[in-house]
């Protein structure tokens, strides 16, 4: 048997290796020529990462997997992939302005991004639980890093510890999920697993529940959600964006393949799981930012209720919910990368400002800054015709398709008091007066803006192609 | 047939302005006037447009018009539009209300015109296609979208209270909506689609009928709103500016009837039924006790506020009786009340632009100073009461009559509403414009202004035309409410038959 019949082409990890050849390159690059080259090293990640997405779109449709099935490539690991990409590529262009200060100009920033990207798309394309941890740790140890990038900030150096602590806690309990989940079936592939977990025996829902653990810290769904607020106030403003945005997409993605083709058999077992995970991360999240002043604090509580959204689709546990988890990934994003950019422009004098206080009377400052994040408040919250009502809408239908009634009643409702705090700072930016000029707005983050805003204003109008992709990619795991 | 998308025009046509309005930068004298004329305008344009509708309707036909169709969401979701007997007439009151409250802001708003304006136009677009869409996600989007530019400006350019307020109103009813969006969902499935024709003429099975009837009145009885749940609207009414007021009352308050009319009824026949009661008891709840709340009032517009409950009681009984002579009544009182109580916030809006007061205390003996106000705030008193005469007597007198036949104990109650209405808005006229006056404030109040008389006596001509030959109205809904009586009373009577032979 050749090497090729026996399922180690190369061409499905093409992507891959182009990052990560590239990744090396410019590594080399930094390390010669020395800090100066930041901004080059930058601009050339962002430039990598767009060849990479091209190169993903480029790839045939239709499933394909190498390495003996550990490595899957298939619609749903395309669509995850270039959105993780996306949103990668924009936090690079977000963090220009963090990385021209003199003293952080460090151009390991832009190479730790992208090897964490290339754990991320490993991750998606995950076939068995060794290529899931492989590209898990890889994501999560870059990003530990990363965290801690603003090296002579207390409480940056505090999230980045404080995240690769817990994060090495969560990593071991999927590790030992993961033993127990090998010892029960005898393999690690997924479509062996799913062969084998027909009957739920308590060895098995054991590993399983640790391997979900696991996740649930990367999507940071509660209860695993106590790093968030803390990493998300602490790291830098564009690195909270990056943590909020790709990652999240690779957690979820990983979370929904695992769920839905290795233990499809046991579903009534994780769906008990998923229907408390996602209800308590909706209510937490609610409930808990009304009290927040600090607005990136405040967003930490919003992502971990935004996963509870998102775990809702996965918890019903059709082609329907996947597509609900897509939809509501795709829409999250732009929103969470359009926040952020806002959250990026708020300066005054040269400081940037992350109270909530700061905001007040915005739209008399900068009307169109403020038109712009009362649209994204307003999306987040979830009101039509913004584009989070149809996140909402898709992962919802799929949870009613499924019958899990009580868990759609309880998350409209915390969906209202979520609606609560998101009008709270609309009303800072309308209502109250002015609390001072804001500095003008840098171009990239304008332009980031832009797309964002726009798209999120706009969905309703190409709302039809993004749903059938996601509709196509759904399928591709049943 | 039509060649061009007429009901798509009118809907989008409002949005156009306030693109407009947008780009025409600016905040000196001159851009204010601009954005104001743009507002005008476009209001007016879209009226017009909406007169074509109008004059291409075909009123024996009970099926929807002016139907356009086009791909959407893939899936059974489309983007659907059409109107029949019952949405028309709420489609031309929206569009005729709004160059009134455009020229009654004119001189009332004095900071960020161009926001208000563009506020308004976006609202209008939102309200047109509430009543337009035949598409439960399109509706739904329509429906709940209105929310953010109400809350905008009740927040921005209300009074005192206004956050309390806006809030208040915004939350209430997401609360109800959200509810609702969970009974679309599982109509989707029961169906396999949203098409309102489509589901209309889907069988619903009884469990899900209850379920989503429920759900569906928890939206619309909030915002209707029904009793218990009406405590959002007097403190959206008296801290909005005159012209949301106006919207509020004329418009956004009918959404709730129209959805009664338009998915309660005639997807849920058995559960309409069957909750009949539950409305009935509601409602002459609303109607008595909303009545006395009006009479202790000492805000002139929560008065009108709480009036404004009572009012929507006789709507909901007369749509819930399931006769024809409720239903049509139904959807006359919507559009009466849209125009009465919209032209009482505007002559409260008259006397608050001089004295910056809405206490009632605070006036009397105007008809001294103000024959003509005094005369327009008559008509519309009497409007209110139901005096025979009026539009506002054609629309209580049908739902009662409608109501009679199915229920005699809700009649009697109700019709004490009659009374009690009699007593608030006399009292309330009394106070205001009799008596001596005797108020040094009162001494230099002028009488109506040009602008003012443009905005108010149209609505007098209406309310007088409507009392005396409410025709137009009555056929123009008639062969749509006939349908929709008959399909009631047919899906009825089988369960009763299939009942008695068991």
């Amino acid at each position: 048997m050749s090497f090729e019949t026996a399922g180690y082409q190369l061409a499905p990890v093409l992507p891959e290796l182009v990052l990560a050849v590239g990744a090396m390159a410019l590594l080399m690059l930094g390390a010669y020529r020395g800090q100066g080259t930041t901004r080059t090293v930058t601009l050339l990640a962002v430039v990598l990462l767009i060849v990479v997405g091209a190169l993903v779109y480029m790839q045939p449709a239709g499933k394909q997997a190498t390495f003996g099935g550990s490595f899957i490539v298939d619609d749903f690991a395309r669509f995850m992939k270039i959105l993780a990409l996306i949103g990668s590529a924009v936090t690079l262009i977000l963090s220009t302005e963090f990385l021209s200060d003199p003293s952080r100009r460090i151009f390991e920033y832009s190479i730790l991004v992208l090897l964490s990207t290339l754990g991320m798309m490993v991750l998606i394309s995950a076939g068995d639980l060794i290529s899931l941890y492989l590209g898990l740790e890889l994501m999560s140890l870059a990003l530990y890093v990363v965290a801690a990038s603003n090296r002579d900030n207390a409480k940056s150096t505090e999230a980045g510890l404080k995240y690769f602590v817990l994060g090495a806690l969560s990593s071991g309990m999927l590790l030992y999920g993961a033993s127990l989940i090998y010892g029960f079936t005898g393999t690690v592939s997924f479509t062996g697993i799913a062969a084998a977990a027909t009957v739920s025996n308590v060895g098995l829902v054991f590993g399983l529940v640790f391997l979900l653990v696991g996740l649930c810290f990367k999507v940071s769904a509660v209860p695993f959600h106590m790093w968030t607020p803390d990493v998300y106030e602490g790291a830098p403003t564009p690195v909270t964006a990056f943590f909020a945005s790709a990652p999240k997409v690779a957690a979820l993605a990983v979370f929904t393949r695992v769920t839905l083709t290795a233990f499809p058999g046991i579903l009534s077992q994780w769906q008990q799981i998923l229907v408390f995970v996602s209800i308590a991360s909706m209510a937490l999240g609610s409930f808990a930012a009304i009290g927040q002043t600090n607005i990136k604090r405040l967003m930490a509580y919003s992502s971990i209720g935004h996963m509870g959204f998102a775990l809702v689709g996965l918890a019903s546990g059709t082609v329907e919910g996947a597509q609900g988890v897509l939809m509501y990934i795709v829409i999250y994003v732009a929103m969470t990368l359009g926040s952020f950019s806002i959250i990026l422009a708020m300066k005054r004098n040269g400081q940037a400002v992350e109270q909530i206080s700061d905001f007040a009377g915005l739209s008399r400052t900068n009307p169109l800054l403020a038109f712009m994040f009362a649209m994204l408040l307003f999306s987040l919250a979830g009101i039509p015709p913004l584009a989070g009502f149809f996140a909402k809408w898709y992962v919802f239908v799929a949870a009613i398709k499924a019958n899990l009634f009580t868990l759609a009643v309880i998350g409209v409702l915390t969906s209202v008091v979520g609606a609560y705090y998101y009008l709270a700072i609309v009303k800072t930016m309308y209502f109250d007066e002015p609390a001072g000029q804001v500095d003008p707005v840098r171009i990239e983050v304008r332009t980031v803006l832009a797309v964002a805003g726009l798209f999120n204003i706009l969905f309703a109008l190409f709302a039809g192609p993004v749903v059938s992709v996601a509709s196509a990619a759904a399928k591709s795991l049943f | 047939m039509t060649t061009w998308p007429i009901l798509s025009v009118t809907t989008f046509l409002p949005l156009v302005g306030a693109l407009i309005v947008y780009l025409s930068r600016g905040d000196d004298e001159a851009a204010r006037r601009n954005s104001r004329w743009i507002a005008l305008w476009t209001t007016l344009i879209t009226f017009a447009v909406s007169v074509i509708l109008v004059m291409r309707f075909d009123p024996s036909n009970p099926d929807f018009q002016f139907v356009e169709k086009a791909n959407w969401l893939a899936t059974g979701i489309t983007y659907h539009m059409g109107v029949d007997g019952i949405s028309l007439p709420l489609v031309i009151l929206t569009t005729a209300v709004m160059p009134f409250c455009i020229i009654a802001s004119w001189k009332a708003i004095t900071s960020r015109v161009r926001e208000y304006m563009m506020a308004f136009l976006i609202l209008e677009t939102l309200m047109i296609g509430t009543f337009s869409a035949l598409d439960l996600v399109l509706f739904y989007l329509f429906f709940e979208g209105g929310l953010i530019p109400m809350f905008l400006i009740i927040g921005v350019w209300g009074g005192p209270r206004r956050v309390y307020a806006s809030f208040k109103f915004f939350l209430y009813t997401l609360l109800g909506s959200v509810l609702m969006l969970l009974a679309i969902m599982a109509l989707y499935w029961n169906g396999g689609t949203t098409d309102i024709p489509t589901l209309m003429h889907t069988a619903v099975p009884r469990s899900l009928q209850t379920w989503a009837w429920l759900a569906f009145f928890a939206s619309f009885a909030v915002k209707m709103p029904m009793w218990p749940v009406h405590t959002w609207l007097p403190d959206a009414h008296v801290e909005a500016p005159t012209a949301g007021s106006v919207v509020l009352a004329a418009i956004l308050l009918k959404m709730g009837g129209y959805g009664f009319l338009r998915f309660s009824l005639p997807m849920f026949p058995l559960a309409s039924h069957d909750f009949a009661p539950l409305i009935f008891t509601l409602s002459a709840i609303a109607i008595i006790y909303t009545s006395l709340v009006a009479l202790m009032q000492e805000d002139m517009k929560k008065l009108i506020a709480y009036s404004s409950v009572a009012h929507m009681g006789f709507v909901t009984m007369g749509i819930f009786a399931g006769t024809m002579q409720g239903v049509a009544g139904g959807v006359f009182q919507m559009i009466s009340h849209g125009i009465v109580s919209g032209a009482l916030f505007l002559c409260v809006g008259v006397v608050y632009d001089r004295l910056h007061t809405r206490e009632i205390a605070a006036y009397g003996g105007l008809v001294n100073r103000m024959p003509l106000y005094a005369m327009t705030f008559m008509v519309f008193t009497m409007a209110n009461v139901g005096l025979p005469g009026t539009s506002g007597f054609v629309g209580e007198f049908m739902t009662l009559l409608g109501t009679f036949k199915v229920s005699i104990p809700t009649a009697f109650f109700a019709s004490f509403g009659v009374i009690l209405s009699a007593a608030y808005a006399l009292w309330l006229y009394r106070k205001v414009v009799f008596g001596a006056l005797v108020k040094p404030s009162l001494m230099s109040m002028k009488d109506l202004t040009l602008r003012e008389c443009v905005i108010l006596f149209p609505m007098i001509a209406l309310t007088i035309l409507f009392g005396v030959y409410p025709k137009p109205v009555l056929d123009m809904s008639a062969a749509s409410v006939q349908q929709l009586v008959n399909n009631y009373n047919t899906a009825v009577t089988a369960v009763k038959a299939a009942a008695l032979l068991q």
